[in-house]
């Protein structure tokens, strides 16, 4: 086993939407290489307890990388150094002992401030509402065997539809542009047969309410695709653009 | 009060459809006249929320996350079964319905199993139909494989993230009800009561989490689809924020819970690295497929895998089960793998894992094939343990994972309290003491999709309900007891942080109601559990305010409960002295270590009422009577 390390973090703070939040600094000991970067914030919350503090709240779920539920730009990257990893899963052992680690919540004007590092991504469920779906009531189902799908074009549906809507990509974004997280819902869709009859007004609604929203628009600077746990690919982007630039004319 | 479970009369074949037709109906015009509370949003909640929407209710979903979609289904990664029989291996509802009573040690209700497998492949339809990408073959045709101890592929999966590719389909057909107006979404609300008025479940009392308001919803029925109990042994493969608190409360108000020892213990989860952990790693047991599980014959061997030659290696699984081998049902390959542990032939640093290898499958499927079934999976053990599984072989010990156990529902899934409907793992209905690989997902989708829009009519249609509201002195009372427990909790200020009471609690549970259980230490931990307890409520330090957000707080009413339900587990462990399924009581096995049922004296459901903290619960019997399986010792060999 490797020694415990100690750690100098910066932690945004703030009670509230209203009130205005700030960095506090913290040292943390005791840390394993093998605790995973929110076991150490644990650890952290658990001293600051013991000591009376209040301590810092920031969502987390399922610890495995799959809710999407997590995260926190560290270091100024979304979710941390780890390529394709989400901050639960990013582990001490990427850490030295002695480094300095600055942590704040997702920033984008369509994700406000709920407490600390605790944002609302509520704006992701009314994208989804707003047409991210196909439109079959239980029961009308024909059998599966009926649809014939490529296993070519079902691996590239699976690719986008393998998004986790933490929403990396909109706190990575210099615009706070959604674009891949609505480029990757609609491509699982216009990749398949079912998707096909509503794909147009799918890309135009989703799209408007992204827009009404507050997120940003894409100006293909990549860095949404950069940080995705999930490597969901910039086309899911050109393919949403495609099938917009259809629905207008 | 008798159970009556309400199975209707007939051949087994018929029952569902003979009962579909008996059941009242809502007339459509009025159907946006009945409100439905529904708590929860994974596979169960979640399908059923949209179900009922589309056929016009007025449904309110809640749910503790921040978005429906991140429910713990999410994280189901192998499969879901289904008798398709689109492989022609011979599969069909009556061998997944026998499949699963047999793997359930028959401890399951025979009516409940078989319409579950007759609705399985409905639900392959659906899902498809929403645009759930399945594994698909070079042809176009659904792919399938072998899971779980089952000798046919049945099971249909999305790489492995079977879980989230059906629940991405529920939350878009739920968020596709948001938008008709017939569902109301709660997001960030915690259930933390019901509420009861003349005998019928009426209405829920929730905590919003983000300013701490007590908040009550009034409804014509409840459901409740939160999931299981996992989380109360601390280290789990459920997520950090599942819980117990709704089914526990309701328990509290009426609802008899049934078969809670009926817990089992995933056999390949990452090992525990230490103190730090705060949950633990499932990697799917399709793994077990082409992986082969295996230890050093010597004890206490520190050498690396490759250094140890062939025939020094012990293929516990193979050797013991020829015929299933690796592929033997979740709780004979978690206590297999505790045996050879407690052996003193674990491996790794601490002793307690075993290996699961697959040196065999990349040499003989290539790793091309290998990537494309488990590439997702070998990067999270990679992530996980910094250990690279191309090179070494993982590591996996058991891990808790899922609950039969739960709130007890008759054939139509409602609890003991009239209106209040239990779906998922939430209820105990279909699993009996072992649940099958992939049946998790069928079950928690044919709750939701096509059992409760059917029966909750009946409940509807055949109930006369009077007009409540909020301001019912009922809610009014409800809501202040639960605030009276909430400022208790503040108020105390001791000396142990709520997460140090729960590793504690969790490590109790592990060890006396874990993978293998006796008399002298159920009789240990029941002694044990009731004075933890007492001291949580002396000495827990919880911080903050409760009108803010406060994790802290959550977490302590959860742990409040967790105490609770360890108590009603143990206690049912003990009085259930046959061994079956996950169940395993040391004093009733075979003479070579396998599971001893006594269907003489156990073959009914334990379902017990409260009756106040400090009297023992009161324990009714449903018997279970197998008209249409064949009782025998589950062998695998």
């Amino acid at each position: 086993m490797t020694k415990p390390m100690t750690l100098y973090l910066s932690i945004w703070r703030q009670p509230n939407a209203k009130t205005p939040g700030k960095l506090i600094q913290y040292t943390v000991t005791d840390v394993s290489p093998a605790m995973s970067f929110l076991e150490m914030l644990d650890q952290l919350n658990r001293d600051l307890v013991r000591k009376g503090e209040t301590p810092i709240e920031f969502d987390s779920d399922c610890r495995e990388g799959i809710c999407g539920t997590c995260g926190l730009v560290v270091n100024g990257i979304a979710h941390g150094p780890e390529r394709a990893t989400t901050v639960c899963q990013l582990h001490m052992r990427h850490f030295k002992d002695g480094d300095a680690i600055t942590i704040e919540p997702w920033r984008a004007k369509a994700f406000p401030i709920v407490k600390d590092l605790v944002v609302d991504r509520g704006a992701f469920d009314r994208i989804v509402a707003s047409g991210g779906y196909i439109s079959v009531n239980t029961g009308a189902a024909p059998d599966a065997a009926a649809i014939l799908i490529s296993k070519e074009m079902a691996d590239l549906a699976m690719d986008a539809a393998a998004c986790i809507g933490c929403g990396a990509c909109v706190a990575a974004c210099p615009n706070a542009s959604a674009s891949l997280f609505v480029g990757a819902f609609l491509s699982k869709f216009a990749l398949l047969p079912q998707g096909q009859p509503e794909r147009k007004q799918r890309a135009q609604r989703m799209v408007s309410q992204m827009d009404a929203e507050g997120f940003g628009g894409c100006s293909n600077i990549g860095e949404c695709e950069a940080v995705c746990p999930k490597e969901i690919s910039l086309s899911t982007i050109a393919r949403m653009r495609r099938d917009l630039w259809k629905a207008l004319f | 009060m008798t159970l009556d479970a309400k199975i209707p009369s007939g051949p087994i074949q018929d029952m569902w459809d003979k009962h579909k037709f008996e059941m009242k109906l809502v007339n459509p015009a009025n159907k946006r006249k009945y409100t439905i509370i529904v708590v929860g949003t994974g596979l169960a909640g979640a399908s059923a929320a949209a179900s009922l929407g589309e056929l016009g209710y007025n449904v309110k979903t809640f749910c503790i996350q921040d978005s429906p979609r991140r429910a713990h289904s999410i994280a189901a990664q192998g499969g879901i079964n289904a008798a398709k029989n689109y492989q022609n291996d011979g599969d069909s509802i009556w061998r997944l319905f026998y499949d699963t009573v047999k793997g359930g040690d028959y401890r399951s209700r025979e009516a409940n199993v078989y319409r579950l497998a007759q609705i399985s492949v409905n639900i392959i339809d659906q899902c498809v139909a929403q645009g759930v990408p399945f594994a698909r073959e070079y042809g176009g045709l659904l792919s399938n494989r072998s899971f779980g101890g089952a000798q046919v592929s049945r099971t249909f999966y999305a790489r492995g993230q079977t879980g989230q590719q059906l629940l991405l389909g529920a939350y878009s057909a739920l968020q596709r009800q948001v938008d008709a107006k017939t569902v109301t979404l709660y997001p960030r609300r915690e259930m933390l009561d019901l509420v009861v008025i003349g005998g019928k479940a009426r209405g829920i009392v929730v905590r919003n989490l983000i300013n701490g308001q007590m908040e009550s919803y009034a409804g014509d029925a409840v459901i409740i689809a939160t999931g299981g109990y996992g989380t109360a042994y601390y280290l789990s493969t459920n997520a950090v924020n599942s819980n117990a608190t709704a089914i526990w409360r309701c328990h509290k108000r009426g609802a008899y819970f049934a078969n809670p020892c009926y817990t089992q213990i995933h056999p390949t989860c990452i090992p525990v690295s230490g103190q730090h952990q705060s949950k633990l790693t499932l990697m799917s047991e399709g793994l077990r497929n082409d992986g082969r599980v295996w230890v050093p014959q010597p004890k206490g061997d520190k050498r690396r895998p490759s250094e140890i030659p062939e025939a020094e290696r012990d293929y516990y699984l193979e050797r013991r089960y020829p015929s299933f081998g690796n592929l033997v049902p979740r709780d004979v390959a978690s206590r297999n793998a505790k045996a050879v542990c407690d052996e003193g032939r674990g491996v790794g640093e601490t002793g307690l894992a075993v290996y699961l290898d697959f040196a065999d499958a990349i040499k003989r499927l290539g790793e091309k094939t290998i990537d494309e079934k488990y590439g997702n999976l070998f990067d999270m053990y990679e992530r996980i343990t910094g250990e690279n599984p191309w090179d070494v072989p993982m590591r996996i010990y058991p891990a808790m994972h899922y609950t039969m156990g739960g709130l007890w529902v008759d054939y139509n899934l409602m609890s003991t309290i009239p209106g209040l409907h239990v779906l998922g793992e939430a209820n105990f209905s279909d699993h009996g003491a072992n649940r099958l690989g992939a049946s998790a997902l069928m079950q928690g989708l044919a709750d939701g999709y096509f059992v409760i829009p059917y029966t909750i009519g009946d409940y509807l249609a055949g109930t006369s309900l009077e007009k409540v509201a909020t301001d019912h002195v009922e809610f009014k009372r409800v809501a202040s007891e639960v605030q009276a427990d909430i400022a208790r909790m503040l108020s105390i200020k001791g000396a142990k942080t709520v997460g140090e009471f729960h590793r504690t609690l969790g490590g109790m549970l592990w060890d006396y109601v874990g993978m293998a259980r006796n008399e002298k230490g159920l009789k240990h931990a029941l002694e044990a559990i009731p004075r933890l307890r007492e001291e949580f409520w002396q000495n827990m330090m919880v911080p903050g305010r409760a009108e803010d957000l406060n994790k802290s707080l959550e977490m302590a009413g959860r742990v409040a409960d967790y105490m609770e339900i360890a108590e009603l587990m143990a206690r049912d462990a003990l009085h259930r002295a046959e061994s079956c399924g996950g169940h395993f009581r040391e004093e009733s096995q075979t003479a070579d270590g396998e599971a001893q049922r006594d269907d003489k004296h156990f073959s009914y459901v334990a379902a017990w009422e409260y009756n106040g903290l400090n009297n023992p619960p009161v324990l009714h019997k449903e018997p279970l009577l197998f008209e249409n399986v064949k009782l025998s010792q589950r062998s695998y060999k």
